[in-house]
């Protein structure tokens, strides 16, 4: 439950806090103003695009008046009569007619192309803005929230939002020119029935903004679950041997029925009420056109118009209503795009991690010195992990770390990779603060090798060489060489071209450590960490590889943290941690003559073998 | 159109329900297609006449086909959303379940990205189309036949030549869905890709910040993002077609139906008012027409998704119950290995002709190099896989003719680096079975894990997604804890306890031997010292058994043992 509010973009990310283990990933709650502001400097980007867009959907809608007018005048040509049809204008019409469909069907064609370029590249750019923002999150975003329910966004999340976005909005100033000019044409014919609408587009306004307020946390809700769900599904996925082991794929199955069902039931509840609107305002619209004929119809009678403005008035009212009718049912399929905008835009606005210092410099020439003063830290607040540290690491010497499990170890390195910052003291590296320097000239100057191996799915070959960009086939088979892997490698059918899949059942995990170990072979910083690298190789292999890491070492400032003895033993210097402090320091020789803690591990380590 | 039929098993139980939607929402649309047909009465019969009472009437009349649309429609929708959410409650509940039974090969094969994007991705997508075929289906081929059928009426002649257009617009819609359809698949497995990239820069966040790669990987990212975005719009592109070419067929159909309607009223074979008439019930057809090449465009992504998801569930599971041949024989060792061969990838042999039997409460240790086959065997003892050849045996009976269930019930598992959920630690231990909290206690005592104890919260204290607020220690012994907490028949620990230093170590295998006298354990270590004890040990190099017996035959008949053993022993004497 390490929850580090610094790493939380100042509150963005809500969670709720009730049983203490779910953390569930929510949009932040934006304002319609802000959200459409933000979506159409997205749209704004490709502006080329959208003038297109413009000028075509314009051009088009214009096009689209002009057709009836030339089968009316074709028709008057023909209503001359049996025999006395005007041939010449209804040939003459026909073939404008023909040219003028082929030019409608031309430009709808290009539209639609151009908004399906426009609304793609939103969604590239999109994706593109959400991943920028979460390779520059911290790392402890990461251990907090739920794989799948990031993917969510990214996919669903997106699609949703564009799917909308860009048709929806360009119908929407379609549907606006419509509804302008039937309403002048209608004012022109009988100002006194367009008093009805005064009554019922009010009506349809404020019945649409009242079902909206209803309907957007209805669609906030179906994207969480959705994302929850997902994420649901991914952690089980990755761990389906040991539920498998154990048996319990029907439990895990009822509780997916659980997340499943809470994400249909959100979806379906959404749905429902976000179809309400088109019935509804088809029945305001449908409820003035009675009222139109029926006071029409009276006006009429009292000979205050005549029959055919009545006639043109109701086709022009019905012309009018179908347009407001969309564009209430665009607006409420806009709020499922707003609810899923929210939660992608929480992710772009996650706080990174903080820039590097204004001034900050590149580490070169690395020599290695390593010091920390008085350094203090803690993932909670009032929860110290370390307190007053303080160590310095001559250049091209060997540190070890050792205690007990959970002892702050893995903290160490996290400081000094900069994954966190302490809270207090400072850390030096060739005697510059590290906080002085950018991450990247820092984090090079490291090469590391993690208990928990990351291999991604791609070929051996790619996974060995991902640290050392344009390495050759024989520097790679060099390297695993020295980590003991060759020889498992060259027996694989494709050899270093076998692709890793993601479960990677055929390899075991000490496999997968000597790739690692393979990969920072291949590496040349200056300063070297080794948490647990080794620990699940077994022990005959790890002596095998023992010249190879000791060639690796060499020369660099090392921090290891291993359990084996003799890897400590040999250390210049170590640092004995328990509960967050460090106990003892000094070599091995002056550690076991204090006899103290470190002493007591050792005796352990004795005993358990002897 | 095929691929959807794959789920109709699905479809099937809501058949009834779904022909209820369809039925109201033909009687909405009835009652729609009534308010025009009120109004031109009125306007047409009863306003000349004057007649102010029924003009009354009439709008009456309107205003409840209006409200009786309304009711009609929001009802209809309701249940179109009601029923394709249950569908997909449905679908998803089986792919999840099919997910769960596939072997640990046949998920490989698949990728946990591509597996979750199915789980909800194409789900959701299948859950859309249905949704929507409910919604907007039903009016627009109901217009377009009424529209036709109207058109007959008056004038066939006419009428056929819009007909005769209507199998142009059929080819071109076949022919755009069978080009969109791969086109769609392939843009879900580019979609599969952008997850997995996602996931591996999730998973992998430390050592891409460590090598400063977060360039690299943004820009792979950027290739598969390029790549979906083209797939997409390619797909996109294809399908706009539909639209205008079906609606420049019809218009110029219409253009046809002027000039040779034309000829016909100059024949005097009909009046004018018909194309007047013609030109109304054209608009009616082509919009919806236009409505359902929209829906077609919907199938052809839902097709896409649901032919995925019908893949899965397709999938026959590897690992199947067989009927019991032979009775156990009696006094049969608890475990046994009889001539075992196995091979993950069929090149070469992961174990070979292994046998050994192990009788109840014992303990068995496998020792060996990496690689050297260890987790296959408890692979192979826990049936993730099959043996190739011979078989593996438990009280005597063949573990393949066991029920899954209770084959599952007897194991107490750790794996290296297993699985921790997001939730409390108790969760973790618990790991949805029946336990007690004593049960749990108990075996959290057991295993060690006195830093419970140290947490703010204790049991409830929370565990972050993938463990990651645990030290590796701290993990291990969760999970030993696990594996204690049901009380086991057979405790299978591979290499479980690597990351816990000496004296822990100690304690634990101290308590293992104190309480847990009865579970036969299985352990896969590379400390000579923690298997040193163990009734039987195996020693394994390149897939072979180098040795098998008690520590002290070992050390005096297996020399791979002894030079390990030795150096351990070394590895601790050497300083003092």
């Amino acid at each position: 439950m390490a929850a580090n509010p610094n790493l939380i973009g100042g509150g963005r990310l809500t969670r709720s806090e009730v049983s203490g283990d779910k953390r569930r990933f929510e949009g932040t709650k934006l304002n319609v103003g802000a959200l459409l502001l933000r979506l159409w400097r997205y749209m704004g980007r490709n502006s080329l695009l959208l003038v297109l867009a413009l000028v075509l959907s314009l051009s088009s809608s214009l096009l689209a008046l002009y057709g009836p007018k030339l089968s009316g005048e074709a028709i008057n040509a023909i209503e001359l009569g049996t025999g006395k049809v005007d041939f010449e204008t209804v040939i003459r019409c026909a073939v404008l007619m023909a040219v003028f469909y082929l030019c409608a069907a031309g430009l709808t064609y290009l539209l639609n192309m151009v908004m399906i370029r426009l609304s793609r590249t939103v969604s590239r750019q999109m994706r593109h803005d959400v991943f920028e923002n979460l390779t520059a999150l911290p790392v402890g975003f990461f251990d907090r929230y739920q794989t799948g329910d990031i993917i969510s966004t990214i996919t669903y999340d997106i699609d949703t939002v564009n799917q909308s976005l860009s048709s929806d909005m360009l119908q929407i100033l379609q549907s606006t020119v419509t509804v302008v000019v039937s309403f002048v044409m209608m004012l022109t014919i009988a100002p006194k029935l367009v008093l009805i609408f005064l009554v019922t587009i009010p009506i349809t306004v404020f019945f649409t903004r009242w079902l909206t307020k209803r309907v957007r946390p209805l669609f906030r809700r179906r994207s969480a679950r959705l994302g929850e769900l997902n994420g649901f599904v991914e952690e089980m996925l990755s761990g389906q041997k040991t539920i498998r082991a154990y048996g319990r794929e029907d439990a895990v199955l009822e509780r997916f029925d659980q997340k499943n069902g809470a994400a249909v039931d959100a979806y379906t509840v959404a749905e429902a009420n976000g179809t309400i609107t088109g019935p509804s305002v088809n029945f305001i619209n449908n409820v003035s056109l009675a009222l139109v004929c029926v006071f029409g119809s009276v006006l009429f009678l009292r000979g205050e118009i005549r029959l055919g403005d009545l006639s043109s008035f109701v086709q022009y009212s019905r012309k009018f209503s179908g347009p407001i009718n969309e564009i209430a049912n665009i607006i409420a399929e806009l709020q499922s795009a707003f609810a899923a905008a929210e939660r992608v835009f929480t992710l772009i606005d996650a706080k990174p991690e903080p820039a590097d210092a204004e001034n900050a410099t590149v580490l070169e020439e690395v020599r290695g010195d390593v010091r920390m003063e008085n350094v203090d830290f803690s993932y909670v607040p009032g929860k110290p992990i370390i307190q007053g540290l303080n160590f310095h690491a001559e250049p091209g010497s060997l540190t070890a770390i050792v205690g007990p499990t959970g002892a702050g170890k893995t903290t160490i390195i996290n400081l000094l990779m900069r994954f966190y910052d302490v809270d207090g003291g400072t850390i030096y590296v060739d005697g510059k603060d590290i906080r002085s320097l950018t991450r990247d000239s820092l984090r090079k100057a490291f090469t590391m090798v993690l208990q928990d191996t990351w291999l991604f799915h791609g070929t051996i070959f790619d996974n060995i060489a991902y640290g050392k960009p344009g390495a050759t086939m024989d520097e790679v088979v060099r390297a695993a060489k020295a980590a003991h892997i060759h020889s498992y490698i060259s027996r694989l059918p494709q050899g270093y071209h076998t692709v890793l899949s993601d479960n990677g059942s055929s390899i075991s995990k000490g496999q997968k450590q000597m790739l690692t170990i393979a990969r920072a072979m291949l590496l040349d910083a200056h300063m070297l960490i080794l948490d647990e690298a080794t620990s699940n190789v077994d022990t005959r292999t790890e002596q095998h590889i023992q010249a190879a890491m000791r060639e690796l070492m060499k020369g660099k400032t090392c921090f290891v943290i291993a359990h084996r003895l003799s890897t400590i033993q040999s250390a210049d210097h170590i640092l004995v941690l328990d509960g967050g402090q460090v106990v003892e320091q000094g070599t091995h020789e002056e550690l076991m003559a204090q006899g103290g803690f470190y002493r007591r591990l050792y005796a352990a380590q004795f005993d358990a073998v002897s | 159109m095929g691929e959807i039929v794959r789920l109709e098993r699905y479809i099937h139980p809501y058949w009834g329900y779904i022909c209820l939607t369809v039925l109201i929402k033909l009687l909405g649309a009835a009652m729609e297609l009534m308010i025009p047909y009120l109004m031109e009465i009125m306007l047409d019969e009863k306003v000349p006449m004057g007649q102010l009472p029924e003009i009354y009437l009439y709008g009456g009349l309107m205003l409840l086909c209006a409200a009786g649309c309304l009711g009609l429609n929001v009802l209809a929708n309701r249940m179109s959303a009601i029923s394709s959410g249950r569908i997909t409650r449905s679908v998803r509940h089986d792919l999840f379940h099919k997910l769960q039974h596939l072997s640990a090969r046949q998920l490989d094969g698949l990728t946990v990205s591509s597996a979750e994007s199915r789980l909800t991705s194409d789900t959701y997508n299948v859950n859309q189309l249905l949704a929507r075929v409910q919604r907007l289906g039903i009016r627009a081929p109901i217009l377009l036949i009424g529209g036709v059928a109207m058109m007959l009426s008056m004038d066939v002649v006419l009428a056929l030549v819009l007909v005769a257009l209507l199998p142009i617009i059929a080819v071109v819609v076949y022919f755009v869905t069978k080009t969109s359809v791969p086109l769609y698949t392939k843009q879900q497995g580019v979609l599969d890709r952008v997850v997995r990239t996602v996931q591996e820069n999730i998973t992998g966040i430390r050592v891409i910040k460590a090598l400063s790669k977060t360039d690299y990987e943004k820009n792979r990212f950027h290739q598969v993002n390029g790549e979906l975005t083209r797939v997409d719009m390619k797909a996109g592109m294809i399908t706009a077609i539909t639209n205008p070419v079906s609606s420049l067929t019809l218009n110029l159909g219409l253009t046809l139906v002027v000039v040779i309607g034309a000829y016909r009223v100059n024949g005097g074979i009909i009046l004018s008012g018909v194309i007047v008439a013609f030109l109304q019930y054209f608009t009616m057809i082509l919009n919806a027409m236009l409505g359902i090449t929209r829906i077609f465009v919907m199938w052809s992504k839902g097709e896409a998704s649901a032919n995925r998801v019908a893949d899965v569930l397709a999938m026959e599971e590897d690992l199947t119950v067989q009927p019991k041949t032979e009775e156990p024989e009696e006094n049969a060792p608890h475990i046994e290995f009889r001539d075992v061969s196995f091979s993950y990838t069929g090149i070469g042999k992961n174990v070979d002709n292994l046998s050994f039997r192990l009788g109840h409460g014992q303990t068995l240790g496998i020792l060996g190099a990496t690689g050297s086959g260890k987790s296959t065997i408890l692979n192979l003892l826990l049936r993730l896989y099959d043996p190739d050849s011979g078989m593996v045996l438990l009280d005597g009976q063949d573990i393949r003719t066991m029920d899954t269930a209770v084959l599952r019930k007897k194991f107490g598992v750790v794996f290296q680096n297993d699985f921790l959920a997001e939730g409390s630690i108790a969760d973790n231990i618990h790991f949805f079975r029946a336990l007690s909290p004593e049960e749990i206690t108990l075996a959290a005592d057991d295993a060690q894990a006195e830093f419970i104890a140290g947490k703010e919260g204790g049991m409830d204290a929370g565990v972050m997604v993938r463990g990651n607020n645990l030290s590796g220690g701290q993990k291990q012994r969760l999970l030993i804890a696990r594996a204690l907490a049901a009380k086991p028949e057979i405790l299978v620990l591979d290499d479980a306890s690597s990351a816990l230093d000496y004296q822990t170590d100690a304690r634990l295998r101290r308590a293992l031997r104190q309480n847990y006298r009865n579970t036969t354990t299985v352990l896969v270590a590379q400390r000579v010292s923690s298997l040193r004890h163990a009734d039987l040990i195996l020693v394994l190099h390149d897939s072979q058994v180098l040795g098998m017996g008690k520590h002290e035959e070992l050390m005096e008949t297996c020399e791979e043992y002894r030079m390990i053993a030795q150096t351990q022993m070394g590895d601790g004497m050497e300083g003092m």
